[in-house]
């Protein structure tokens, strides 16, 4: 019985789950598409219920950190009443424009989620240094045509020479672009062949087997 | 039979399935059938090679240093006394970069068991907590360690992109972690991760099938897995001959692809109405 449970049944339904979007993508018919909807309907609603799961997590986690006093506690502090204070008011109040959780999402988790995305630019800038120091050959011609991209795509690179907004066009069409290819169609098959080696259940390390 | 039929049919079926007409609608698009052929040489090929590879037909796989790179940063993180930080990607489970990433914790979840040394998991979907934890369990049942394993070594940390990347980034300066391994779909946050981690000292391994991202992986990681080497990092590491076959299956169609763009490239070349009249020239 557990053999069937814990093995048998989630290789049963990623085989039937699989063939049911492959048949639907093959077919045209409302029958098999709509079925294909629905199936993804569910596993929203899957995840919706999950998300339980998530919160059990996050404050069993840290509250555990709270109280045993160890060391950041008073982030971990901060992060269970952020969790109640705005989930408690998502529930009770909706999310809708002018609810205290549309205040707190528009006034505090947007700007912050703005200044990590922001902090991005001085993460390239340092990355970005240390794959340009010019060590090997390799590094050299990727500091030069990175050099050439970098000033094409500025309005002095055009002072400095007239052509090179369009030597960094034929760069990034061209060589940059055929590279990009390459992974992509390596990509796919790749996701390919891993789809159906779960499929035919020939694939179980998702499973930890 | 018909009642229960009747029953179950409305939470299998869209109400407006129930009124389209069965002759109204095609059961086979046409216009798909290149696809369709694509995919049975594919499936094919896979099949093929999975069968020889079972008769126990030696099958060539070019190292991938990546993967070889896990067994040390496991072992660095155990001699240092701190934790390997993994992280599956940022998307729901249903992403198939997921499930490789997930693939791949399970066997650096049997090297920590097997070394002892510290786990810890990183989510943004509690549907990939959950996964997570059963296979991370799994390995340590499997490595006789079951008593070192425990729920809080998978952490559902948040539940947007920037605020994963936030905790993360606080995780990995105040734990210090001896190895951080990003295996997944990763997005703008993959530098921010990346380039933390470098700062704080970590071996660092990441792979993704995301192109716009593997440049900042390329630059702040010591190991990167680019594109397909992701999907394939559960056949290597593991070594079975049936999942080992399925790559070399993939390898075929690779060749075949390769050809037809040569082909499609010399057929592009040649000015073949030049050649009609050069014909009907030396004809008359």
């Amino acid at each position: 019985m557990h053999d069937l449970l814990s093995k048998r049944l989630p290789m049963m339904l990623a085989f039937f789950a699989g063939m049911v979007i492959i048949v639907a993508f093959f077919s045209g018919h409302p029958t098999l598409t709509n079925f294909r909807s629905n199936m993804q309907v569910w596993v929203s609603i899957i995840g919706g219920f999950t998300l339980l799961l998530g919160v059990v997590s996050i404050t069993s986690v840290n509250y555990r950190r709270v109280r045993k006093l160890e060391k950041d506690w008073p982030y971990k502090l901060i992060l269970l009443i952020s969790l109640v204070v705005s989930g408690g008011f998502g529930i009770f109040q909706g999310t809708e424009a002018g609810t205290v959780y549309d205040w707190l999402f528009q006034n505090m988790s947007a700007p912050m989620m703005s200044s990590m995305f922001a902090m991005l630019a001085f993460f390239i800038a340092s990355a970005a240094y240390r794959a340009f120091r010019a060590r090997t050959v390799e590094a050299t011609i990727l500091l030069v045509v990175a050099m050439i991209v970098m000033l094409g795509r500025v309005p002095i690179g055009q002072v400095i020479y007239h052509r090179l907004p369009e030597i960094t066009e034929w760069i990034m069409n061209y060589p940059n672009l055929a590279v990009q290819r390459g992974i992509i169609i390596g990509a796919a098959l790749g996701a390919a062949s891993m789809s159906i080696r779960i499929i035919l259940g020939i694939e179980r390390t998702y499973m930890g087997r | 039979m018909k009642k229960l039929l009747r029953f179950f049919t409305p939470l299998f079926l869209h109400p407006a399935m129930l009124c389209a007409s069965a002759g109204g609608a095609s059961w086979f698009r046409t216009d798909r059938i290149n696809s369709l052929i694509l995919l049975i040489i594919f499936a094919a090929a896979v099949l093929i090679y999975i069968r020889l590879a079972k008769t126990g037909r030696p099958l060539f796989i070019r190292k991938l240093s990546g993967l070889d790179a896990m067994d040390d940063a496991v072992g660095r993180a155990t001699e240092m006394g701190k934790p390997v930080l993994f992280i599956p990607g940022i998307q729901e489970v249903s992403e198939i970069q997921t499930i490789a990433g997930l693939s791949i914790l399970g066997r650096v979840a049997s090297y920590t068991a097997e070394y002892e040394a510290g786990l810890l998991v990183t989510v943004q979907y509690p549907v990939v907590m959950a996964a997570a934890q059963e296979i991370v369990k799994d390995a340590y049942v499997n490595a006789g360690k079951r008593e070192l394993y425990n729920d809080s070594m998978v952490q559902y940390v948040a539940g947007s992109q920037f605020a994963l990347a936030a905790a993360v980034n606080g995780i990995m300066t105040r734990i210090r972690p001896a190895a951080n391994i990003f295996m997944g779909a990763f997005y703008a946050e993959s530098l921010l991760l990346a380039e933390t981690g470098n700062l704080t000292g970590a071996i660092q391994i990441s792979g993704t099938a995301n192109p716009e991202q593997l440049p900042f992986f390329i630059a702040a990681c010591d190991f990167t897995l680019m594109g397909e080497e992701l999907y394939a990092a559960s056949a290597y590491l593991s070594g079975e001959p049936k999942l080992l076959g399925s790559l070399k299956g993939q390898d075929l169609l690779k060749i075949i692809i390769i050809i037809l763009i040569l082909a499609a490239i010399v057929y592009l070349m040649i000015d073949w109405k030049a050649l009609f009249i050069l014909k009907i020239l030396e004809t008359s």
